[in-house]
């Protein structure tokens, strides 16, 4: 069907898109790259030639390195369990027969449409305020020392704070992929003498893996580069400070160009082994 | 007019041909029906009829004229699709008149044929509609309507009635034979279905992997079908084949006997056998019949109310006069 | 078939349901309730539900404040230029990827994809320095740039899926039924296509207005948009809840109403059609 004609015309109209990507993809990059390689301080002499491997080496071996990985870590797997597992659990409940049900979806998808720095704002101040918040009222009210949260728990609270913002996304997606299933196979294994766990742990779970795969993916690279709930509640202090925190530190705060840079390619590889996976999965239901 | 004359057409994708150099004409006001189990090329060759492929080589003639190189909109022939391809995002009015629009027909000769169309298809109460709110059949019969205001020179039709169930489809097969009749304009019809095809054609033509294997009346099929294959594809339930020492008897490779060409007897006859499943139909019984010389069970028509069971001994005499005889290759010995 | 369910059991899932989106949502109430509350209910112990006297001066407050307007006429424009230039590059490539696709067609869509995957602060510096060069810092034309690019890949994905939903043989009937090229954009596909282009427009404008790391980082005053509105409050001083509340409900309501119409589409977009 398609001539010559129309084959040359299809891609001249894909060229824009294809070349603004290419641009924004590669020349970002090769900075990057070219700068890692570089003592580059712009506020302390500027260029001061080049140091091979040497940013890289010393970013890894920075006291902050290794508790920016362990914070990175805890709040990436700590999200991604809550959101997985109240994920799955929320769907199926928003998946039985109820009264009221577009309204009770409207409500627990909410959290995902707030900017983050607004969540992180309302949670920072008027929750987990040690004084004001209304946590530390409720604390106050059972008779139990309010908790100080972005101190003392600073992980944990922003992990509460991202899981609230992420829930909804996991949510959506699990009841779409539950409400895909036939419910015929659910009725024969019911017929074959399975109960519910035996049910839910053969038919249904199975049938959401690859959702569940691919929520697991899209967050981690959403949540790897988390910024402004950190920026906000913290300021990366009390041990909150994660490997995309500490490479916005070295590079507009310290002004430490080179080193920030070589922080920054190893966030790509990272970023670029969860999507590697991604885009299998995408990629296959391509040809399907 | 509607003559459609195909001459030493072939269709290939790339090195796969999947139609061989073919000739066929279709008569003016013919209903022809292209009938075939799928993969056979009968939905590549309306296409191709349509102008919606390209021929590989070869000639297409609608009323004379060479049409091979004339794109679809300016061959005269309206189409009705499978899914029927109705504009979801137009009502049904605007659907009808739509093929008019783009011809540049004046807006109440328009409307004058919109309402004549859907006055005969039982539509004028679901004009406003979207086809989003229509049922299956109805759906049909818009796009029926939106090829009859065209006045086309032909109909093609690419299996209409297989989203449709069983009742419903057994009636649009009426309503398209009586528009037919009616408008007395020439018809292609494509269906894997050779109860449409027998109930509706003037003519069929049986395909088999891009090649012709018979044309002729439906009855024409039936009574002589040219080879094997027609022979078990046209007829309801199936002709029984039998080949091996029984059809050495008569000095050929393979015999053909309908069910309903068999005597069935309690005492005596040809063939002895065991009856097995029987599908009482009211009006008819249906048989299958293990005969120890044959490897299948042969398929018999008796009497409704014919009081046999399963496992009963039963006599079978073919009658001599509907025995059909093949040859080797498969053809037809007359 | 769908079971019929006792009603018993769907008063439960019901109570259940409900008490969970509730407790979701409650943040998000919380917010608004406080931003119709003086300073001193938004703070008092025990806390105040319903029963206080319901006052607007937060939002005059907020409103007064010079500034406000201008975050928001940022937000908007930024917001909204980079939805629009990112449809009007991304419709023709999904369109020709859609119906005249190529052997290549699907490994253009995986790498635009990949573009996706490559962490911004991975590249801040590099775009922060050519933003100096290029005299974009601090420039709405700037944000509306990098937000664009940002979200390219899921235009042209979404865009993408939804043109591929549209059957072939509609076309083929249009074609048929003697529209030419032009008929046959002008009137099939273009008004099939309108309604996947909306939900891509709206859920495209929501990612934008709430991007908040190009936005704070590549912003100082003139262009900042919402979000460095709001995060310009993470050092309070003094009673300031009620103001926050207000503030925050101004910068999120738009985007809920928004929401709301385009959650439909919004697992297909944002799986890149993997989950449907």
């Amino acid at each position: 069907m398609a001539t010559q004609h129309s084959r040359s015309a299809a891609r001249f109209m894909m060229a824009p898109a294809v070349i603004l990507l290419l641009g924004w993809m590669l020349v970002p990059l090769i900075m990057t790259l070219y700068f890692s390689f570089k003592r580059y301080l712009p506020l302390r002499g500027g260029d001061l030639g080049w140091t091979g491997f040497d940013n890289y080496v010393r970013f890894v071996t920075s006291s902050a390195f290794w508790p920016s990985v362990q914070a990175t870590l805890i709040i990436v797997g700590g999200t991604l369990l809550i959101t997985v597992i109240f994920g799955v659990l929320l769907g199926i409940l928003l998946n039985q027969p109820m009264w009221g049900q577009g309204v009770v979806r409207i409500l627990v998808i909410a959290p995902f449409f707030v900017m983050p720095t607004v969540s992180a704002l309302v949670w920072k101040n008027m929750f987990m305020d040690p004084v004001n918040g209304l946590f530390a009222h409720l604390w106050k009210a059972v008779g139990a020392q309010p908790i100080e949260w972005l101190s003392d728990i600073s992980l944990f609270s922003i992990v509460l704070i991202v899981s609230w913002q992420w829930l909804p996304f996991a949510t959506l997606i699990l009841l779409t992929a539950i409400q895909s299933l036939d419910s015929e196979q659910l009725e024969a294994a019911e017929m074959d003498g399975a109960p519910v766990l035996k049910r839910f742990a053969y038919i249904t779970l199975p049938h959401l893996s690859r959702a569940i795969t691919i929520v697991i993916l899209i967050e981690t690279i959403f949540l790897l580069s988390i910024f402004a709930e950190i920026f906000v509640t913290t300021g990366g202090a009390f041990g909150s400070r994660t490997l995309t925190y500490l490479i916005f530190q070295r590079v507009l705060e310290s002004q430490n160009v080179g080193l920030g840079s070589a922080g920054g390619v190893y966030a790509i590889i990272l970023a670029n082994i969860v999507a590697i996976f991604l885009m299998r999965i995408v990629g296959k239901n391509l040809d399907a | 007019m509607g003559q459609i004359k195909l001459e030493q057409v072939t269709k290939s994708f790339g090195p796969v041909e999947v139609i061989p150099p073919l000739d066929l004409t279709i008569g003016d006001g013919e209903f022809t029906v292209f009938v075939g189990p799928s993969g056979c090329g009968k939905s590549t060759l309306l296409r191709l009829i349509a102008g919606l492929e390209d021929i590989t080589s070869g000639t297409i003639r609608i009323d004379g004229q060479d049409a091979t190189n004339v794109p679809p909109a300016k061959r005269g022939l309206a189409m009705v699709f499978q899914s029927y391809a109705l504009y979801p995002h137009m009502s049904v009015r605007k659907n009808i008149a739509f093929p008019m629009r783009m011809a540049g027909i004046p807006e109440d000769e328009q409307n004058r044929r919109i309402e004549a169309a859907a006055t005969a298809l039982n539509l004028t109460d679901y004009l406003e509609r979207r086809p989003g709110q229509l049922s299956g059949g109805q759906r049909q019969r818009v796009a029926i309507g939106r090829a009859i205001v065209r006045e086309p020179a032909a109909f093609l039709f690419d299996e209409p009635l297989s989203n449709l169930d069983a009742a419903l489809r057994v009636g649009m097969r009426l309503e398209i034979s009586e528009l037919h009749k009616r408008l007395a304009t020439t018809m292609i019809y494509v269906t894997h279905d050779q109860v449409e095809a027998m109930t509706m054609a003037d003519k069929i033509v049986v395909l088999q992997a891009g090649v012709i294997e018979q044309v002729g009346s439906p009855l024409e099929l039936y009574r002589a079908p040219r080879n094997v294959f027609v022979a078990g594809f046209i007829g309801s339930p199936k002709m029984n084949l039998l080949s091996g020492p029984e059809a050495e008897k008569h000095g050929v490779h393979t015999i053909g006997i309908r069910p309903e060409h068999t005597a069935i007897s309690t005492e005596s006859g040809t063939w002895e056998g065991t009856v097995g499943v029987a599908e009482h139909l009211g009006s008819d019984t249906f048989l299958h019949v293990q005969c120890p010389q044959f490897a299948e069970p042969l398929t018999v028509r008796a009497s409704g109310e014919f009081p046999v069971q399963y496992g009963d001994r039963i006599f079978l005499t073919p009658d001599p006069a509907h025995l059909h005889r093949f040859d080797a290759a498969g053809l037809r010995i007359a | 078939m769908a079971r019929t369910v006792t009603t018993n059991r769907k008063i439960i899932n019901t109570a259940a349901a409900w008490a969970v989106g509730l407790l979701i949502f409650f943040p998000i109430l919380w917010t608004i309730l406080t931003s119709f509350k003086t300073e001193a209910v938004a703070v008092a112990d025990p806390p105040v539900f319903l029963a206080f006297d319901w006052t607007l001066d937060n939002y005059r407050t907020v409103l007064e404040r010079s500034n406000y307007a201008r975050f928001l006429m940022n937000s908007i424009i930024i917001a909204g230029g980079a939805t629009l230039l990112g449809l009007l590059i991304a419709i023709p490539a999904a369109w020709s990827m859609a119906f005249v696709p190529s052997r290549k067609t699907k490994d253009i869509l995986l790498w635009m994809l990949s573009t996706k995957m490559l962490p911004a602060v991975g590249v801040l510096y590099p775009i922060y320095l050519i933003f100096i060069r290029l005299g974009l810092l601090d420039t709405r034309t700037g944000l509306i740039i990098v937000l664009m690019l940002m979200n390219l890949p899921i235009i042209v994905w979404m865009l993408y899926t939804y043109f591929k939903e549209i059957p072939g043989e509609i076309l083929e009937a249009a074609r048929m039924d003697g529209a030419s090229l032009k008929d046959e954009i002008l009137y099939v596909l273009t008004p099939m296509a309108i309604p996947g282009i909306a939900s891509t427009m709206l859920l495209n404008f929501i990612l934008a207005w709430n991007e908040a790391f190009w936005t704070l980082n590549l912003t100082a005053a003139k262009a900042a948009p919402l979000t460095a509105f709001i995060a310009s409050y993470s050092s309070p001083e003094g009673l300031f809840f009620a103001k926050l509340s207000a503030a925050s409900t101004m910068a999120i309501a738009p985007i809920l109403i928004l929401g709301w119409f385009s959650q439909k589409q919004l697992v297909s977009g944002l799986t890149f059609g993997a989950v449907k």
